[in-house]
């Protein structure tokens, strides 16, 4: 039982790192119809950003703070200058634009700051532990789920009882009706994607300590992000942090109990079988198309 | 320029029409046969381990464009296919002892049955979720491969035996690209005549409505399935070819970079047209190996010339070419 506890507080750990990766996925599909395969290198851009900046003796806050921002401008600027322009294409289009971007950033990040691995500076320990009844807790898994629920809860927040979050609703289910009444659906699409990459981001800073820092960093869990948030229902952002969670979870049972080796196969077959049932994911609303 | 009413459907399905044409097919057909004796008196002799691999990336992106061009079904997974064929005529060949006509041909039935599988799922899944699905597919592939090592032969890889035609004077090498050449010319010819049919006609349909293509009698059970299969299958008879380019094969040669490349071949090229993925293939084999001295730069350019190429020429290189010779064909009105 309590084997299973430590698992499943090991799941939470990486599943709240798997559900900010779909939350901005989730966020930028509601938004523009696009699957961003650049998100996780996005990602990794602002974790080096703010790594570098750490070695030159900026204070942490500061510079995650940097890296988050710079990821947003990135986003923004993508939207502007790439996607806007392409808005005709379809959405296999558009993916293919997101890879592009994604071999654009990667090769990047590989000239800029080689392919060496780094190891992240982080003010919480991985080695420190907590124990609450017989169950190990690391510093970092405590601040890697509080981090976690702290922004979902922002972003919930953002997106239910702002007004900004009417109008990036209003944007995300019709954009032509938005524009009508009024709503500057452009700035609205480019705020989407400074905030959605800013999440990134913020997955990948947490993410940092715990592997090593390098332009590949991304990859798994961006994928493992992607799979939640299809999981959970592309257009739902209650089903990416939900599938970010069972994902998280049941990898690292799955880990444990049967086989390490295979966990990212798992994943997937997860997905695979939960489509085949449920073809919208879990919380995904069914739409009807018209021919 | 002479135009020749077309009066019978029959006629219309030519893929060679005029002397012209048929002049320059048998030119290039000449020229392919004739390569591999060609390159090693020219001092080349390294690149027939191109064309080899150049051959088996075309077959793997005409494969793959009847897939995501014809067919609008998306695949991000298609280095697992290329994968299984090559283990599979790998397997078949080192542990069974089989000769490499029927490794081959083993390879291309186990990958459109692995095909026929994941078109399964996408008798359901459109969109992203597709994608996910084929994604999770390749990674799998990948997976499965790295960890089951009395299957793949895990680090130490999985040695293949040499092809052996069994003609003298004749280099391996010279051999696997004269086989992998002629493997290529007839599975594009395949592709060709598949296009131009009914399949293709029923591809597209699906491609642009597949609700409106059902309810016209099209099967969509049938025709994804079997977008898959043969799609697979191309793969799978590509992945045959480089286990027979690579001699030993490690997972690390079917990774989702791969998937990735394969998929910017056929969006260079030209999706929805056969000659799109060839000339799209070729591109992104021989480009690279080029400009190996800069082989850093070598993923910026990729992304850049695929973000240009789905901004300014989403018709692809092919698309260019026909309007071009569209312009010059009514020229000089």
């Amino acid at each position: 039982m309590i084997q299973l506890g430590q698992y499943v507080v090991g799941g939470l750990a990486t599943g709240s790192l798997y559900a900010l990766v779909a939350l901005g996925i989730v966020l930028l599909y509601r938004s523009s119809r696009v699957l961003n395969f650049a998100h996780g290198d996005v990602a990794t851009l602002a974790t080096f950003v703010a790594f570098t900046l750490l070695g030159r003796a900026v204070p942490f806050a500061a510079a995650v703070a940097a890296g988050l921002l710079a990821a947003a401008a990135l986003g923004a600027a993508f939207f502007f200058f790439v996607l806007r322009p392409a808005r005709e294409a379809s959405l296999l289009g558009k993916i293919v634009i997101t890879l592009g971007l994604a071999l654009v950033l990667s090769g990047v990040m590989l000239i800029t700051w080689g392919a060496d691995t780094q190891v992240f500076p982080f003010p919480l320990s991985d080695t420190r532990v907590y124990r609450l009844g017989g169950v190990v807790v690391s510093e970092m898994s405590v601040g890697t789920i509080g981090a976690g629920l702290v922004l979902m809860g922002l972003m919930y927040g953002l997106v239910q009882r702002t007004t900004l979050g009417l109008a990036m609703r209003a944007v995300a289910q019709d954009t032509v009706a938005a524009q009508a009444l009024g709503i500057p659906a452009r700035r609205i699409h480019a705020l989407t994607w400074g905030l959605a990459s800013a999440l990134g981001g913020a997955a990948g800073v947490l993410l940092a300590p715990v592997v090593y820092l390098d332009p590949y960093m991304m990859l798994d869990p961006f994928l493992k992000g992607f799979a939640a948030a299809v999981l959970g229902g592309i257009d739902s952002l209650p089903g990416a942090v939900v599938g970010g969670f069972i994902l998280g979870i049941a990898e690292s049972v799955f880990a444990g109990y049967v086989s390490f080796k295979f966990k990212t196969t798992l994943a997937f077959a997860i997905i695979i079988l939960v489509l085949m049932v449920r073809p919208e994911g879990l919380l995904g609303r069914e739409y009807h198309r018209r021919v | 320029m002479a135009r020749t009413l077309v009066e019978r459907y029959e006629d219309d399905l030519y893929l060679v029409k005029g002397p012209a044409a048929w002049t320059a097919v048998v030119a290039l057909l000449a020229g392919l046969g004739v390569l591999p004796f060609l390159l090693p008196r020219l001092g080349m002799a390294y690149l027939l381990f191109i064309a080899v691999l150049a051959s088996a990336n075309v077959i793997v992106a005409v494969g793959l464009n009847l897939l995501v061009g014809y067919a609008g079904l998306i695949s991000l997974g298609h280095a697992g296919f290329v994968a299984i064929g090559a283990y599979a005529s790998g397997l078949l060949a080192a542990r069974l002892g089989a000769p490499w006509p029927a490794a081959w041909v083993g390879a291309a039935a186990v990958s459109a049955a692995f095909g026929f599988l994941v078109g399964l799922p996408a008798l359901r899944l459109t969109g992203p979720y597709l994608t996910i699905a084929t994604l999770g597919f390749g990674i799998a592939v990948y997976q499965v491969l790295t960890n089951w090592t009395e299957l793949s032969g895990g680090r130490g890889g999985l040695p293949v035996p040499a092809l052996a035609l069994g003609i003298e004077g004749m280099s391996a090498i010279q051999q696997l690209a004269l086989v992998a050449i002629a493997t290529a010319v007839a599975l594009c010819w395949i592709a060709y005549n598949l296009a131009r049919s009914h399949v293709g006609r029923a591809l597209a349909a699906i491609r642009d409505s597949d609700i409106a293509a059902e309810v016209t009698g099209v099967s969509l059970t049938w025709y994804k399935t079997l977008a898959f299969a043969i799609s697979a299958a191309y793969a799978g008879v590509a992945g045959a070819i480089v286990a027979q380019a690579l001699r030993h094969l490690e997972p690390q040669a079917f990774t989702f970079l791969e998937s990735i490349t394969y998929f910017a071949m056929i969006v260079v090229g030209g999706l929805g047209t056969v000659t799109g993925g060839i000339i799209g293939a070729l591109l992104l084999t021989l480009i690279p190996h080029y400009l190996s001295g800069v082989k850093q730069w070598l993923p910026i350019a990729y992304g850049a010339v695929i973000i240009a190429m789905m901004l300014f020429e989403p018709q692809g290189l092919y698309g260019r070419w026909l309007r071009i010779r569209r312009y010059f064909k009514a020229w000089p009105l």
